[in-house]
């Protein structure tokens, strides 16, 4: 099962709304995943397969150990269908 | 019988929004197990939020006393997380009700009229309930009267707000995809309108190379932690180490004292957005769901955060701008014999972010500039002349942060004033 964590400065809005597009990128694609949403200090202590965030909050999150998909309209499913395709095929 | 269900299964609003995510869970026809564990962490949710409060309530009754005793002025730092939790103790059920009324008012609303705007940032939902409550209650309008005023007035303010900023919001999208959902919309349309009447969008914050290095400040609990214990240190230096090991700290060092008092007011804020994460996450959802069911181009209103990334240099300028208004402002505050409100990172960033954005959409940099500087005039005003309206919540150390909550409080708490 594929963890997703998707990340915002509060962990409230944006990043639950994302998660939400997210779940259904997912089922669209036929993928199980668990799909968590948190504050970005909560991110950096929680390990994830895969980490959604906007292209703001990303650059912070990349440290070199993390996947992260950087996505600019959080209710683009499309892309985000994209990104976690690729991401599975380990692209 | 009936006093059990209505006094310790409706009156108590932990149990009452659980009971709200069940219905909501068992409309999406989701299975047992999903139902069961969506209702138990709704119900911790709010839990969380109490134990949350009580970290905060410590802090806060410290803070207010040394900053009486530093300046003989009252200082208040407003934080809606705070401010919402401390109102829970109060006014749990009422905003409960009010809450899940709103959001059928929403529907209702979206559902008739030409505005489709559906406004899923939940705990602002939630804050603005609680903050109706509040004023509601403080004028005495309790039960059935104050729920059908609260959930009316929520509902309303769920469509217009983000209808208003639409223009806005298409002009820095570039799309209608969306709308922005957020009780900050006061201070966001004044910038995008400042930007249009005196920006000039030949030069836009785009164009410009803005350090990355302040975007540790997304981070909320840093910006918390940061903020409250600066604060705590100055309010302690001028209030005096006597004063303050003597009073206040049992002879703990006043500069450790103040250190820890700021961390913990982060954490107290930190425990809290857990609780309302829990708490908002099956309703949601559900609220959604039934929204794309009813509302055919049902339009969803996010949080701010949601136009940064199409103007990341706009979010810092926007900041930097509300935030020195804000810094400047206290100290004009007491001349005018108005509550002192300190600045706060967390509803600078993100309000003064987001005018910043709009700012920048219809006048370029001076756009948000000015933006950022006309948010922040309203979020250092508009608080404290809310104060006044709130009641005994008003006696707090805390208010509400962000311009909406404090623009409806203060219309509708000076209206019942006259009635009274």
């Amino acid at each position: 099962m594929l963890r997703i964590l998707v990340v915002c400065g509060h962990g409230l809005g944006s990043s639950f709304m994302l998660s939400m597009t997210a779940r259904k990128a997912c089922e669209e694609l036929g993928i199980e995943a668990e799909i968590g949403h948190t504050d970005f200090s909560s991110a950096k202590s929680e390990r994830a397969d895969l980490y959604i965030a906007t292209q703001d909050i990303a650059d912070q999150l990349e440290d070199g150990t993390r996947t992260v998909i950087k996505v600019l309209n959080i209710m683009d499913r499309q892309f985000l269908k994209e990104a976690i395709r690729r991401h599975i095929e380990g692209g | 019988m009936t006093k059990w269900i209505m006094q310790d299964v409706l009156g108590n609003p932990s149990i009452l929004v659980g009971i709200f995510a069940l219905i909501g869970l068992a409309l999406q026809k989701k299975g047992f197990v999903q139902i069961m564990t969506g209702t138990l962490k709704t119900i911790m949710g709010f839990v969380i939020l109490g134990a949350g409060a009580q970290v905060i309530i410590g802090t806060l009754d410290v803070f207010g006393n040394m900053f009486q005793a530093a300046f003989q002025l009252k200082g208040v730092v407003p934080n809606n997380e705070a401010i919402v939790a401390v109102a829970q103790k109060m006014f749990g059920k009422e905003t409960a009700w009010i809450m899940v009324f709103g959001m059928l008012v929403n529907l209702l609303v979206a559902r008739i009229t030409p505005f489709k705007y559906v406004f899923l940032t939940g705990h602002h939902t939630f804050y603005m309930a609680a903050m109706l409550s509040a004023i509601l209650s403080a004028a005495n309008v309790t039960g059935a009267p104050m729920v059908v005023i609260g959930s009316l007035l929520l509902g309303l303010a769920m469509v217009l707000f983000p209808a208003l900023l639409q223009p806005y919001v298409r002009k820095i999208t570039g799309s209608d995809d969306f709308a922005v959902g957020h009780f900050g919309s006061l201070g966001y349309f004044t910038a995008g309108t400042i930007g249009k009447w005196f920006g000039d969008r030949k030069v836009s914050t785009e164009d410009l190379k803005v350090p990355k290095s302040l975007g540790f400040l997304r981070d909320s609990s840093v910006a918390v932690s940061l903020t409250m214990t600066v604060l705590f240190l100055l309010v302690a230096i001028v209030a005096g180490p006597s004063y303050v090991e003597r009073s206040l700290s049992g002879g703990t060092n006043f500069v450790v004292y103040a250190i820890i008092q700021g961390i913990t007011f982060a954490a107290g804020v930190y425990i809290i957005l857990a609780g309302v994460r829990m708490l908002i996450s099956e309703i949601v959802p559900a609220f959604k769901g039934i929204a794309d069911k009813v509302i055919p181009e049902a339009k969803p209103a996010l949080d701010c955060p949601t136009v940064f990334p199409y103007a990341p240099n706009a979010v810092i300028i926007g900041f930097l701008s509300s935030f020195g208004t804000g810094l400047a402002l206290m100290f004009v505050m007491p001349w005018l014999g108005l509550a002192v409100i300190i600045p706060g990172l967390v509803p600078h960033f993100f309000t003064g972010a987001t005018a910043g954005v709009f700012g920048n959409a219809t006048g370029g940099l001076r756009g948000a500039l000015l933006g950022g500087m006309a948010n922040g005039l309203l979020i250092s005003f508009l608080p404290a002349l809310l104060l006044p309206v709130l009641g005994s919540l008003g006696f707090e150390a805390t208010t509400f942060g962000d311009s909406d909550f404090a623009f409806v409080g203060i219309i509708l708490g000076n209206i019942l004033q006259l009635f009274k």
